[in-house]
């Protein structure tokens, strides 16, 4: 019996080394396990045997079905993985070649900052209001402390579209005049207006007749020049990196008393000088002050029992300074080729 | 810009123990910014010693000069005939820029190699260039000028220039010397010395010689006093070099003495010849349409606004703004009458900025005087020109004067100076910077009283007298601190949230954002007219292309298309949200689009989705439907709006009413196939929607059936889906458009549409013959309502 074992798992084996496909493996599979298999023609030699060699034929026998079962799996598996394995092998693509170009649109860049800024401000409690381009010379001049003749009037060369009276607006102020007015319990205000703006300048590098500003206004009782600096100090940071410094420097607008300058430290040379801040290790970055007391009594509110502060930016030259564009007409020229669809504007 | 000399600075209050520099900071950060600090001196500009002098082989006028420069000995080629062996001199070396932007090289001339240039001052820009200092030739130094060192020392320029940009409201006392002064002074904690304004006077009175009348309230100080038998010459150095250095050219001593008390006082004097002015001056408003020849020889017109400098009978000077040619200093003048005074500022400005003329004088004037220094200055000029100009002074003052003088009182206390900085400053503290400023004041308790000093015109009331001492105390000490408010989340109010998420969506459906000017030209404004009404122009446009405020954003989207198309971008997809304006009360916020080439690619695996009619309509579509207009919205076509196409354009709408347009451009206006949109954000915001809730999903089965209907190219699709549904009641849940054919077996003139239908119910199981039933009742009703044919 073990030699007829041992011959049959020869012969099997010898027949499994020339199989290449699944219908070779069939036929091997026939030739000892089918019908008329040597494995099958074996067991009819059961009926001869008495009990006791049954048992003991019967073991044998099973342990020889088991070996040639699995031998023929293996081959089978062999098999499968060659065939798998070519049709991947045919599958196979040049992953160098472009993809679909799937092109979400990019922002205007100055849209960009304007969004980054009014989620920055909605998160402190700011709401985002919007006031009308074509503008009431009351409330673009009038009420905030610069009546007709004033000299400041003179830096805002403005565009008249009726008489005296209606104009484009030369700054987002009016839109904080509009807020204080109708805000009729007279109660605390903390709102940002960015928008489109208009002054009489040629256009080139650094103007521009139509451009951006983002006001900011808040009022409520006992606010100080210090809550101006801490707010400015976030948004600087915001802006351009936790590692800026910011100052205050005394300067002059007709709608603030006192007013500053805003000036953050250099982010390029971290303050040693360089071109950028012209050497002074600070570059201005807006401009802002203690709401008027005459701007708050025009607007209703007791300059003695409330007081608020009052910020602007020039939302151009912020996204010069801090995209490095050296152009302010780069802004509307919407070169498609320009593409600013990132997380960071 | 204002340019203050140091030097002169150094009169009135001691900085001559101050860094310079570290003093424009100090300045700077209290408020009055120094924008550069300007020191005389150029390194390649030295002292030289001519150690021999020869002339040129080659030549009648040229010397060849050996040239000690310390370090160096050079060989410089020099044509002035006044070159002297010995001579100490000023030398360009290789390489200097002068004024004029000339740059000195190492040359040769005529044969000889020339290694610089010997310096006139004129060619440093400190003498005007004229035949007569042409013939002057080069500069000689004083002989203990140090070789090698910096002419400038020895030229009376060994001054730093303080360049002040200012604010508006500090013009007044910042633009002359005295005033910075007090500025300087309040930083340093120091005093301010003033000038020597007292002089001797001849025994004869200007009253018997002169009258004034002043017939306008616009001229509130009119000070006149008299001189005579000046000598007109050069000035003194110590005064030209004062004016070269804060940025005026000396021209003869007594025109820059006048010049000299503006920059000193802050105070315009304007200087009549007496014999060509006669006995009378009267200051009135000018007549309507009258005239005067002006210093520069130019013929003004005048109007009722200008105030007018007469004889008694005719204008001789446009007051404060430019005198007469019929009454000016000129050579042969012997006797002076001073005008020190004070105009309105606003008529002043009109008058300057009318004709063209503004200048430093009229300048101060429209920044308001200080009438205690109009008093001092026209004395400062009797003592100046008697002392440089031989003049003798009558005595006396002629003074018109209806100044108010009533002192200027404001009143704070400590608390509201702390409350309103956030500071914690003490009443010393504050009390010095009050004394410092010399802002007189009385204390009771806590309670300034301070009285302003008439310089000082920018402080008026309680927040300026906290801005001074908040300044002078130094923002620097300000801690960061936040408002002690509610804590909530800002929102987006009115419109803008709705704008934000149409911007988003569109970007995110890959259309790129655009951002063009609000005005426009003419021929612009003529295109994509669908919506338009009376053009708004601006009153005084700067240019014809920007001059109309915009109604259509289009034609600056066609502008964008054109630009990017001419650099080769050939795949144009953009959007832009603006404000427009049909009428300058009504703001319309607007979205356009605007589509050109493709809009999704893949060229080798030629994947190309064109940029078309129904490319655009599905982004619209989205968009509606990402805003919640489900079922809302519809496309009606409509072949009447200007600058589109008439077959290939549709209106629209939201609840049957039109929000805007959408097609193909006209190709006379746009060759490249181009598609456009223009909605009113303003009219969709108004169209309320309600926020999204859940929904179950049908849990029963759905039948689809498929049927195409053949019918006329003209007839819309729309038209039969209505059909459709109007006969399949509410088992209907869909209808898809999945196949549209022209071609073989269906008619020229023909189409064919392919709907698959989808049919449902919450309810329960749809059995299919109830469905066959219903389809077959579709078709026959639709066929015979429209007269069309199924397509099989």
């Amino acid at each position: 019996m073990k030699e007829k074992k041992d011959k049959i798992i020869r012969d099997l084996e010898d027949a499994l080394s020339s199989v290449s496909n699944a219908v070779e493996l069939y036929e091997v599979k026939a030739e000892f396990l089918g019908k008329k298999g040597c494995v099958t023609e074996l067991s009819a030699s059961l009926k001869t045997m008495s009990p006791e060699e049954k048992k003991n034929f019967g073991k044998k026998l099973n342990e020889l079905k088991t070996a040639v079962e699995e031998k023929l799996t293996i081959k089978g598996k062999e098999i499968e993985n060659r065939i798998l394995n070519e049709k991947l092998e045919k599958e196979k693509i040049d992953v160098t070649l472009p993809g679909m170009q799937i092109k979400c649109g990019s922002p205007n860049i100055l849209e960009g900052l304007i969004e980054s800024l009014e989620e920055l401000f909605m998160t402190m409690g700011y709401d985002v209001v919007e006031g009308p381009e074509v503008e009431k010379d009351l409330y673009n001049f009038e009420l905030l402390n610069l009546p007709k003749g004033h000299p400041a009037r003179d830096a805002q060369d403005t565009f008249y579209v009726k008489d005296d009276e209606l104009l484009l607006r030369s700054q987002t102020s009016p839109v904080q005049v509009r807020t204080m007015l109708a805000n009729e319990e007279k109660g605390p205000i903390r709102v940002i207006c960015p928008g489109k703006t208009y002054r009489r300048d040629d256009d080139d590098a650094t103007h521009s007749h139509q451009f951006t500003q983002m006001e900011g206004l808040l009022i409520d009782k006992g606010v100080s020049l210090a809550d101006l600096k801490g707010t400015f100090d976030i948004i600087a940071k915001f802006l351009f990196g936790e590692n800026v410094d910011t100052r205050f420097r005394s300067s002059f607008y007709p709608f603030t008393e006192p007013s500053v300058e805003l000036d953050v430290s250099c982010f390029n040379c971290g303050g040693e000088g360089c071109p950028i801040c012209k050497s002074t290790g600070w570059i201005t970055v807006g401009g802002a002050g203690m709401v008027h007391p005459k701007v708050l009594s025009n607007c209703g509110y007791d300059p003695d029992t409330m007081s608020g502060f009052a910020f602007g930016f020039g939302i151009e030259r912020l996204a010069m300074l801090k995209y490095g564009v050296t152009d302010v007409r780069m802004f509307y020229t919407n070169d498609l080729r320009t593409n600013c669809d990132r997380k960071d504007v | 810009m204002m340019r203050i000399s140091t030097n002169w600075l150094n009169d009135y209050v001691d900085i001559s123990d101050e860094n310079l520099k570290e003093l424009a900071l100090k300045v700077t950060n209290a408020g009055v910014n120094v924008e550069t600090v300007e020191e005389y001196s150029n390194p390649l500009l030295v002292v030289g010693q001519l150690l021999d002098v020869f002339d040129h082989p080659d030549s009648d006028h040229l010397h060849v000069c050996k040239v000690d420069v310390r370090d160096e000995v050079l060989q410089i080629i020099c044509g002035a005939p006044n070159v002297q062996k010995k001579m100490k001199v000023i030398v360009a070396k290789n390489g200097c820029v002068l004024p004029d932007g000339t740059q000195i090289k190492n040359t040769v001339m005529r044969g000889v190699e020339s290694q610089g240039m010997l310096c006139a001052l004129m060619e440093l820009d400190l003498e005007e260039n004229t035949p007569e200092n042409y013939e002057k030739g080069i500069c000689k130094l004083p002989d203990e000028a140090l070789v090698g060192s910096n002419p400038y020392n020895y030229l009376g320029f060994d001054d730093t220039i303080f360049n002040l940009d200012l604010n508006p409201n500090r013009e007044a006392d910042c633009t002359n010397h005295i005033g910075f002064a007090y500025e300087v002074a309040a930083v340093l904690g120091k005093k301010v010395e003033k000038p020597e304004t007292k002089c001797k006077t001849i025994d004869a009175d200007v009253n018997d010689e002169l009258d004034v009348q002043v017939i306008t309230d616009n001229c509130t100080m009119y000070n006149a006093r008299k001189v005579k038998n000046v000598v007109i010459k050069e000035s003194p150095d110590f005064i030209k070099e004062r004016l070269i250095n804060c940025g005026m050219r000396p021209i003869n001593n007594v025109v820059d003495i006048s010049n000299y008390i503006m920059l000193e006082y802050g105070q315009p004097l304007h200087f009549f010849d007496a014999a060509k002015l006669g006995k009378h001056i009267l200051v009135r408003m000018a007549e309507k349409g009258e005239t005067i020849v002006t210093l520069d020889g130019v013929e003004r017109k005048l109007c009722e606004e200008d105030i007018l400098i007469t004889d008694g009978d005719n204008p001789v000077c446009v007051a404060g703004v430019m005198g007469g040619a019929n009454s000016g200093i000129d050579e042969s003048t012997k006797d002076v009458v001073i005008e020190a005074a004070i105009f309105d500022p606003l008529k002043i400005r009109y008058t300057s900025k009318r004709l063209d003329l503004k200048s430093e004088a009229s300048r101060r004037y429209e920044h308001g005087l200080n009438y205690e220094y109009t008093l001092e200055a026209i004395d400062r000029a009797c003592y100046l020109l008697e002392k440089y100009a031989d003049a003798e002074v009558l005595t006396g003052v002629i003074t018109h004067d209806i100044v108010d003088k009533t002192p200027r009182v404001a009143k704070v206390t400590l608390s509201k100076i702390n409350s309103l900085l956030g500071l914690d400053i003490s009443l010393d503290e504050a009390k010095k910077c009050f004394n410092n400023l010399m802002f007189p004041f009385e204390l009771k308790g806590e309670e300034f009283t301070v009285t302003i000093p008439n310089r000082r015109n920018d402080v008026a009331m309680r927040e300026d007298l906290v801005e001074e001492v908040g300044r002078l105390y130094g923002y620097q000490h300000l801690e960061n601190s936040m408002p002690d408010l509610e804590i909530r989340r800002g929102t987006y109010v009115g419109n803008i949230a709705l704008r934000k998420a149409v911007s988003k969506r569109l970007r995110a459906l890959g259309l790129n954002e655009t951002r063009t000017y609000s005005l426009i030209s003419p021929e612009m404004d003529e295109m994509f007219a669908y919506e338009k009404k009376q053009s708004i122009p601006l009153l005084k446009p700067m240019s014809v292309d920007k001059s109309i405020i915009r109604q259509s954003i289009l034609p600056s989207l066609k502008n964008v298309l054109e630009y990017n198309v001419a650099r080769g971008v050939k795949d144009v997809n953009i959007y832009e949200i603006a404000n427009t304006y049909s009428n300058v009360e009504e703001e319309d916020t607007k979205l356009a689009i605007l589509m050109s080439g493709e809009y999704m690619s893949n060229t080798w695996q030629g994947v190309h989705v064109k940029s078309d009619f129904y490319c655009l309509k599905g982004i619209v579509s989205n968009l509606f439907e990402y805003l919640g207009y489900q079922d809302r919205y519809s496309f009606v076509p409509c072949s009447e709006i200007p600058d589109m196409h008439p077959g290939a354009t549709a209106l629209i709408n939201i609840d049957n009413r039109p929000v805007g347009y959408m097609g193909r451009v006209h190709p006379s206006l746009i060759k490249k196939e181009t598609y456009v949109l223009e909605l009113s954000l303003t009219t969709v915001a108004s169209k309320k929607t309600r926020s999204y809730k859940y929904k179950e999903q049908n849990k029963f089965p759905s039948i689809v059936k498929d049927v195409a209907f053949v019918m006329p190219k003209t007839m819309n699709s729309l038209e039969v889906e209505k059909e459709i549904r109007r006969s399949s009641g509410k088992l209907l849940k869909n209808i898809a458009v999945f196949d549209v054919y022209v071609g073989e077996n269906v008619k020229e003139d023909e189409k064919s549409i392919a709907y698959s239908l989808t049919f449902g119910d919450e309810t329960r199981t749809l059995t299919s013959e109830e469905v066959n039933e219903l389809f077959n009742k579709v078709i026959e009703e639709v066929t015979k309502k429209l007269n069309l044919t199924i397509r099989n």
